[in-house]
């Protein structure tokens, strides 16, 4: 690793640190209620939102009440999205006139942008008009950004309260989230982002003339769009002189701000944050990693201020930031050392003052090896899976990090909300194997762990693990999941593992080369999606809901203390055994065993 | 369920409202009033006629300009309308073909050059819309601009040398040049 990449690695972490106290404070106080010094306008808006909605915002909620809310709305969201997509060619802000995705395709996406995955298997400058991207997908990135953290601000609120019967009002906690914390930071940033080349207008597409016409040979296609083939098969190639260049245009920076703010992801441009349009500079490459990080880092201080101990927030945080830091050692240490096949071929990687070396393909030069493998372990161990570098072209054991950073449960930082009540439920787990060792019963902030909580906490915890390998099995098993794959060998089933480990922990990263606009992935992957989201809320929730009603057991000697060095120890081997090692057989399939191939040669 | 579905159904509208119209439109107004050549593109004119973006790479062949680096997007190089990568996997065959490739063309439209090539030359970018090259993929190339042109390779070197940018903070951003406003500058020294 070279000293730039230790250097943005440790501007990244002291950042993200000193923002965890103030941000995990106000993030309690909007949770807890109170009213918020300086947005008084918010106060009429939020005041007006549910008299036209008919919510009595000092209702209280039980665990099922609470999910069942949550899931009617997000089920009603998916449904919106789904109709703006297949109606949009009828709608304004299409300057270009694209008519609307294919219904599998449509589905696909209404399904994997409600599910915070953002998962995209289209092509985004051929396929959304202006409309649907920020009246469809940018909403969701606020709702489903909003969804994760209520129900992390549910558990905690299970493991606060005592003798309780409710968890919270899921209107009203919708509300507050998107108004006083995702709104406000989402504008603010896509300001920021615009002021360094992030385009933010609704003009129709810009045509350049270029300043050298370009000539090559391109595959010739029918009246049909299709290639045309020779005798043999072969592809007919044509001379084609190229002279201007098609500017794509449109809203992007604030979706871009709440893309990542919300760890959804989903790219305005197929290239994602390696477009230029959507992360144009070192500085906001920087900008996009601190604001998937920020909400996530805060919430476990925001955990410890309302259970009232903050040291178990940081015990938390602790872990989290541990686990970090050797994933990106890994996958940066991987991409810096660079190809020995072009090696072989006399191209210099080394890393100089003159450039960064190491393996370019699929990389940008603006961000490097340090800023393309610090992007590709902040949105893979959160739920972003946005990429500034594609991960498909990674190498063998740089490629394995973002995968297995994902396959972790997304716990490190994690998604909005879902990292803090996987990692919660970790814990939980965690408390209860200490229980076992030394033959107490195992409690958690005072709150006894029983029968009923390792149930639910097994099922929150299992579920991705069966619908991932399950899936991909049965992908690798038919022939419409294998003609997908892009790459030959072990790679192309790490590109199907990939598929189905993103969707299933709503990450929505891609090994990219996959052809996943197809019947058979658009249809199995939302399936996953859907079932890898909601399957572990509603069990996260029923967690909160029996914890809340229990009685607070006072600190004794015997008390197993959840806030020091034993405990963050306890934790990461707790998701690195359970939750990882289930993997292992996977990985060695794929990427494993295409490094000891590489390095054979 | 009555109760469940009617506020659903109110506050996604509402919400929707708020953060899929209201908020977009004000954005786009502040950053148009506030920062109007960036929010549209950081696009260069020359003698009226839009040439490009300052942030969208464009492919270049002729020996007397900066090549920018390949580009994954099809059917052309750099095509707006289909940013992306190769995507091809550090031991596919395809990958080791291309690269042979481009590592063939440079070495033909500069014969006697035999230094090592800067990995970024003969890798696609992330986005195929590059802007950039490393600054030693710039130097590489100057000895054939130099040629082309008919200047010396000191003139060349000290243009590169006046665009190079990297190195914000210390930590943030590669060493690296723009392709495009390295090539019009040299346009414009005759």
């Amino acid at each position: 690793m070279t000293a730039q990449s230790w250097g943005l690695l440790a501007l990244f972490l002291a950042v993200t640190l000193l923002a965890v106290k103030p941000l995990g404070l106000y993030l309690a106080r909007v949770m807890e209620g109170e009213p918020i010094a300086g947005l008084g306008a918010g106060a009429r808006l939020e005041a007006l939102i549910y008299r036209l909605c008919g919510i009595d915002p000092a209702a209280q909620m039980g665990w099922k009440r609470y999910a069942l809310a949550l899931l009617v709305c997000n089920a009603l969201g998916a449904l919106l999205l789904y109709a703006l997509q297949r109606l949009q060619y009828w709608l304004p802000l299409n300057p270009q006139h694209l008519a609307g995705p294919a219904p599998d395709s449509a589905f696909n996406t209404a399904v994997s942008f409600s599910t915070n995955t953002n998962w995209q298997s289209y092509l985004p400058e051929t396929t959304m008009s202006y409309l649907t991207q920020m009246a469809g997908l940018a909403v969701q990135n606020f709702l489903s950004a909003a969804t994760g953290i209520v129900v992390a601000i549910a558990l905690i609120r299970g493991l606060a309260r005592h003798s309780a019967r409710t968890i919270g009002n899921f209107w009203v906690d919708l509300t507050r989230v998107t108004l006083y914390v995702l709104l406000p930071i989402a504008a603010v940033l896509a300001l920021v982002l615009v002021s360094q080349g992030v385009i933010q207008n609704f003009s129709a597409y810009r045509r350049a003339t270029l300043l050298q016409p370009v000539t090559d040979q391109q595959p010739a296609l029918n009246s049909a769009g299709k290639p045309l083939t020779n005798a043999a098969g072969e592809p007919l190639m044509q001379t084609v002189t190229t002279r201007t260049q098609t500017l794509p245009m449109g809203p992007v920076a604030s979706q871009e701000a709440i893309k990542e703010l919300g760890t959804n992801g989903g790219g305005f441009f197929n290239a994602n944050s390696a477009h230029p349009f959507e992360n144009p500079t070192a500085l906001t490459n920087l900008l996009e990693m601190l604001a998937i990080a920020l909400i996530p880092a805060a919430l476990t201080y925001a955990f410890g201020y309302m259970v009232g101990d903050t040291r178990q927030g940081w015990a938390v945080l602790a872990a989290m930031v541990i686990m970090f830091v050797g994933l990106y050692a890994v996958c940066n240490h991987s991409e810096q050392r660079g190809n020995p096949q072009l090696a072989a071929l006399g191209v210099n990687q080394t890393p100089s003052s003159e450039q960064s070396g190491g393996n370019m393909e699929g990389k940008e030069v603006r961000f490097g090896i340090a800023g393309s493998t610090l992007f590709a372990t902040v949105a893979t161990v959160t739920s972003t899976g946005a990429v500034d570098s594609m991960h498909d072209s990674y190498m063998p054991l740089g490629g394995m990090v973002p995968l297995f950073d994902m396959m972790l449960g997304e716990v490190v930082f994690g998604g909005v909300g879902s990292g803090l009540y996987s990692m919660l439920i970790f814990a939980i787990i965690g408390v209860f194997i200490a229980g076992l060792m030394i033959g107490r019963t195992p409690e958690y902030l005072g709150k006894k762990i029983e029968a009923f909580e390792m149930k639910m906490s097994a099922i929150a915890i299992l579920v991705m693990p069966f619908i991932v390998l399950t899936g991909t099995a049965v992908a690798v098993s038919v022939a419409a999941g294998r003609a997908g794959t892009a790459n030959p060998g072990a790679h192309g089933f790490s590109e199907i593992l990939y598929a189905f480990t993103s969707a299933g922990n709503n990450n929505g990263s891609a090994f990219a080369g996959i052809s996943a606009d197809t019947t058979f992935y658009n249809t199995s992957l939302a399936i996953v999606m859907w079932l890898g989201r909601f399957w572990p809320i509603v069990a996260v929730l029923a967690i909160a809901g029996s914890l809340a009603a229990k009685r607070r057991i006072p600190v004794s000697a015997g008390t197993m203390p959840t806030h020091g060095p034993t405990f963050v120890v306890l934790l990461i081997g707790t998701v690195l055994l359970v939750g990882a090692l289930t993997f292992v057989p996977a990985l060695a399939l794929g990427p494993i065993v295409e490094h000891l191939m590489l390095w054979s040669h | 369920m009555k109760t469940i579905l009617r506020p659903a159904l109110t506050l996604l509208l509402a919400l929707t409202v708020i953060t899929g119209v209201i908020y977009p439109l004000i954005i786009t107004g502040v950053a148009q009033v506030a920062f109007p050549v960036q929010a549209n593109g950081s696009l260069i004119m020359r003698d009226g006629r839009l040439i490009g973006s300052r942030l969208i790479g464009q492919p270049f062949s002729a020996p007397r300009y900066f090549w920018s680096r390949p580009s994954a997007s099809s059917p052309q190089p750099y095509n707006g309308l289909d940013s992306g990568g190769s995507n091809l996997g550090p031991l596919n065959p395809a990958l080791i073909a291309e690269v042979k490739a481009r590592i063939a063309a440079l070495r033909a439209a500069d014969p006697g050059n035999d230094a090592p090539i800067p990995v970024d030359l003969v890798t696609a970018s992330g986005s195929g819309l590059d802007p950039d090259i490393s600054l030693a993929a710039a130097y590489y190339q100057a000895d054939r601009i130099a040629r082309a042109r008919g200047l010396s390779v000191a003139q060349v070197r000290a243009l590169i040398a006046a665009h190079a940018r990297g190195g914000e903070l210390g930590v943030l951003g590669d060493p690296r040049v723009n392709v495009l406003e390295l090539n019009l500058a040299l346009d414009a020294m005759k």
